[in-house]
């Protein structure tokens, strides 16, 4: 057994962190990520000079990793850094497009792409996909597409003569409209009407869960990192902020609560460690389901808990933690949240 | 025991109601019912058209334009606007400046003050938290020296609620400055005009504006304006405390937040059925509904023992936890009902395009915002070592 991770991610981790950290630092963080266009050009181009990109992607593909571990470290870095820059969706594509045999250069080399998968009804499940295809003419709706603002290229998933099929789209013929979010970063309603489009996967189901799991790990990832930085912001503050002659980390009330934090998170490493090493195998949708539950979980309680413990300080604007607590709740929205992911693991339970 | 209230009391709860239907104005409705902020425009509106039925001012005494509604009664009266979406009623004139003048402010004090919170002509705002003293407020360090007929007031407040409407602000200073600190604190009314006073504005979490920072540079502040007596700010405080707690739960606003997570969860969907129907998600509500129903119960076991001229112990600080923690969880389901749908981050240009389906696109905001609420009035904390203590002396 080795839970040490191997030389080439140190590095990538290491350089990540030192670039993220001059580029996009935290505290210039709102002037980006809740501002048009939601993230920075200059950022992107410069995590994908640096060959992030590259480390989402399997080698046979044109990429230089791909496995649940490569995932793992770049979002956890992304996570710490609380970086708007859209790298997710880069990730679902180029999952889809190595699935699609398709040439992943463009966007390892930064074209800006995204995936259009949920739908205001069915914001999960593949089943409800409502957006359909009349030879490669699409029509429908894809909503709250991550990434989706500033997209030069769509991948939109769609029903077509009673299978679910992939489809590559021109931002520019179909209608988007983008928006930031709520806890930063870019976003869009995409609108299909009757929109020319290229079929790329006939049978685009596999691929798609495929893809999906990569996503939902990334994001677990992606947690953990925050709520690293966020448990150590609170230990900061736990032995600085003084009330009653004393820091208010000399409560006990307080002391035990940061402690829980702790350990939630600790099990929050465990088992995104579990589902990247399963990532890809038999097991791995399972585990995939089992760390997006938990860390749904763990995310929000860390995150309101840290809120409280600072007290008013910590639900203000101007505080960098506010806004890694907002990514923290928000995170389980994306890609299945706590319930849709439990509810997968019950049927499993089921079945077995 | 009957759990029902009284025909009185049910006569007056039609009477409200009716009250409302018939002039809580529509569009006012809307917006609270959609999670955004009452404008100030709504907020004087709707507390002009509150003075002119006389309910302003419900459970203040007669003889200061009120009706002298008991516990109930105001129950009655702040469950029903909540429910009816109503603007909630800006509390730092009417529920705390005034009970405060009532009891300690001079004769002229509270003919002077009184009348002109009622009718709107002052907004009061509340200065009692500092950058280095919130849940220990008596380490507060505002100065107010004494200089012939004026106190001369230095030092800076902060998170004070609505401050950029008022034009007043109560404060508690420092006034001596050796012995226990609660001994040495006065109870000080400011006219926000006085040169040396700036407000600067705090954004909150989700975005919005309800907050300030109130800076004072020698401020010249008559020594008429002294409530009480000097060194007695403390005594006013903690009776303020003891004082208003009929809505500390704020069962009206979850009983309304209830209602509207239940219509959200008939409305979308999750694998092809309405979200109502999913087990874990209506496992969620059904809990919360239980929780919320026993609170009920709690908040009126407490109304009718104040009612009864019984001594309040533990009830408040109970019910300000639960009910905050309710509410906070519904504020939780409204947001994780919407899914993906919750994240756009609020405007203008994004209503017509109908992501949350309507009067849904603050809830996330919503949920981010309203952990203010076990913060805010004592933390959720702060009110356990209340019970503590409590426990432990009893
Ligand atoms: C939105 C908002 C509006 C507000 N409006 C007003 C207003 O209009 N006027 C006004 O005067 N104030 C206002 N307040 C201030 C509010 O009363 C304070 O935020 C509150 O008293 C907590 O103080 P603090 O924020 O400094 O937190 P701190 O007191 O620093 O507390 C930090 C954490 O430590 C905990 N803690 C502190 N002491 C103890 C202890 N002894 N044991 C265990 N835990 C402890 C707290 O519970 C909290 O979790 C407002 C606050 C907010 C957030």
């Amino acid at each position: 057994m080795n839970f040490e991770m191997s030389d080439d991610r140190r590095m990538l981790a290491d350089s990540l962190a030192r670039f993220l950290a001059d580029t996009c630092p935290v505290e210039k963080r709102v002037d980006v990520a809740y501002a048009e266009p939601w993230h920075s050009d200059a950022a992107w181009a410069g995590l994908a000079e640096l060959g992030a990109l590259y480390a989402l992607a399997p080698e046979e593909a044109g990429g230089m990793g791909g496995t649940g571990f490569d995932i793992a470290v770049v979002f956890e870095e992304l996570g710490k850094a609380l970086c708007p820059e859209p790298v997710l969706a880069s990730l679902l594509g180029l999952r889809l497009l190595a699935a699609a045999g398709q040439d992943l250069e463009p966007v390892l080399a930064g074209e800006r792409l995204a995936v259009g998968i949920g739908e205001l009804d069915a914001p999960y499940d593949l089943d409800g996909i409502a957006t359909r295809a009349e030879g490669s003419r699409l029509t429908g709706r894809k909503s709250v597409v991550y990434g989706g603002a500033g997209a030069e290229r769509l991948l939109i998933a769609a029903q077509s003569g009673g299978k679910l099929a992939l489809f590559e789209v021109k931002a520019g013929d179909a209608q988007v409209t983008g928006y930031g979010m709520i806890d930063g970063g870019p976003a869009a309603e995409v609108f299909l009407d009757d929109t020319p489009g290229e079929l790329l996967l006939e049978d685009a189901r596999g691929a798609l869960e495929e893809a999906l799991d990569a996503g939902a790990l990334a994001l677990c990832a992606e947690a953990l990192g925050a709520m690293e930085v966020v448990q150590g912001i609170l230990i900061d503050y736990l032995k600085t902020r003084k009330q009653f002659g004393q820091p208010i980390g000399a409560f006990q009330a307080l002391q035990h609560r940061a402690i829980d934090v702790g350990i939630e998170i600790e099990q929050a490493r465990s088992i995104v460690i579990l589902a990247a090493s399963a990532l890809g195998g038999p097991e791995g949708a399972k585990r995939v389901a089992q760390a997006k539950f938990l860390v749904g979980r763990i995310a929000r309680l860390v995150a309101e808990e840290a809120i409280q413990m600072h007290g008013g300080i910590g639900i203000t604007w101007e505080y960098p933690m506010a806004h890694y607590a907002k990514r923290l709740v928000m995170i389980d929205a994306q890609l299945g949240d706590t319930d849709w992911h439990l509810e997968r693991l019950t049927e499993a339970l089921a079945a077995e | 025991m009957d759990l029902n209230f009284s025909p009185e009391e049910q006569a007056f709860q039609a009477e409200v109601k009716a009250f409302l239907a018939e002039h809580l104005p529509k569009e006012i409705a809307d917006r609270v019912g959609r999670g955004e902020e009452p404008t100030r425009e709504d907020m004087d509106r709707w507390h002009a058209i509150l003075n002119d039925k006389g309910w302003l001012g419900g459970s203040w005494p007669k003889d200061f334009g009120g009706q002298a509604w008991g516990p109930i009664e105001q129950h009655i009266f702040e469950e029903e606007c909540a429910k009816a979406n109503a603007p909630r009623i800006v509390p730092f004139g009417l529920k705390m400046l005034g009970p405060v003048l009532m009891k300690f402010g001079s004769p002229e004090q509270q003919a002077e003050y009184l009348p002109r919170i009622l009718d709107g002509r002052d907004w009061w705002c509340q200065g009692y938290s500092e950058p280095g003293a919130g849940s220990d407020l008596a380490s507060l360090k505002t100065r107010a020296e004494r200089d012939g007929d004026h106190y001369i007031v230095n030092g800076q407040k902060t998170w004070t609620t609505l401050g950029q409407y008022a034009n007043r602000i109560f404060c508690l200073v420092r006034t001596k400055f050796d012995g226990k600190p609660q001994e040495g604190i006065s109870f000080l009314l400011i006219d926000l005009d006085t040169p040396g006073i700036e407000m600067r504005p705090i954004r909150l979490i989700e975005g919005g504006y309800e907050v300030n920072e109130v800076f004072f540079t020698d401020v010249k502040v008559p020594v008429e304006n002294l409530v009480g007596e000097e060194n007695m700010g403390w005594t006013i405080a903690k009776f303020l405390l003891g004082h208003e707690r009929t809505n500390i739960a704020g069962t009206g606003f979850s009983v309304q937040a209830l209602a509207q997570v239940k219509a959200l969860a008939r409305q979308v969907k999750r694998r092809g059925k309405p979200l109502i129907e999913n087990p874990l998600f209506a496992a969620r509500l059904a809990s919360v509904e239980a929780e919320l129903e026993a609170v009920k119960i709690t908040n009126l076991r407490m109304l009718s023992k104040a009612a009864a001229g019984g001594r309040l112990g533990a009830e408040p600080s109970m019910l300000k936890i639960k009910g905050t923690v309710i509410r906070q969880e519904l504020n939780d389901l409204a947001r994780r009902a919407l899914g993906p749908a919750a994240a756009p981050f609020p405007s203008e240009d994004l209503d017509n395009l109908a992501i949350a389906p309507q009067g849904h696109a603050h809830n996330a905001g919503n949920y981010f915002n309203n952990r203010k609420i076990s913060i805010y009035g004592g933390s959720n904390e702060i009110q356990r070592n209340i019970l503590a203590k409590g426990m432990m002396q009893g």
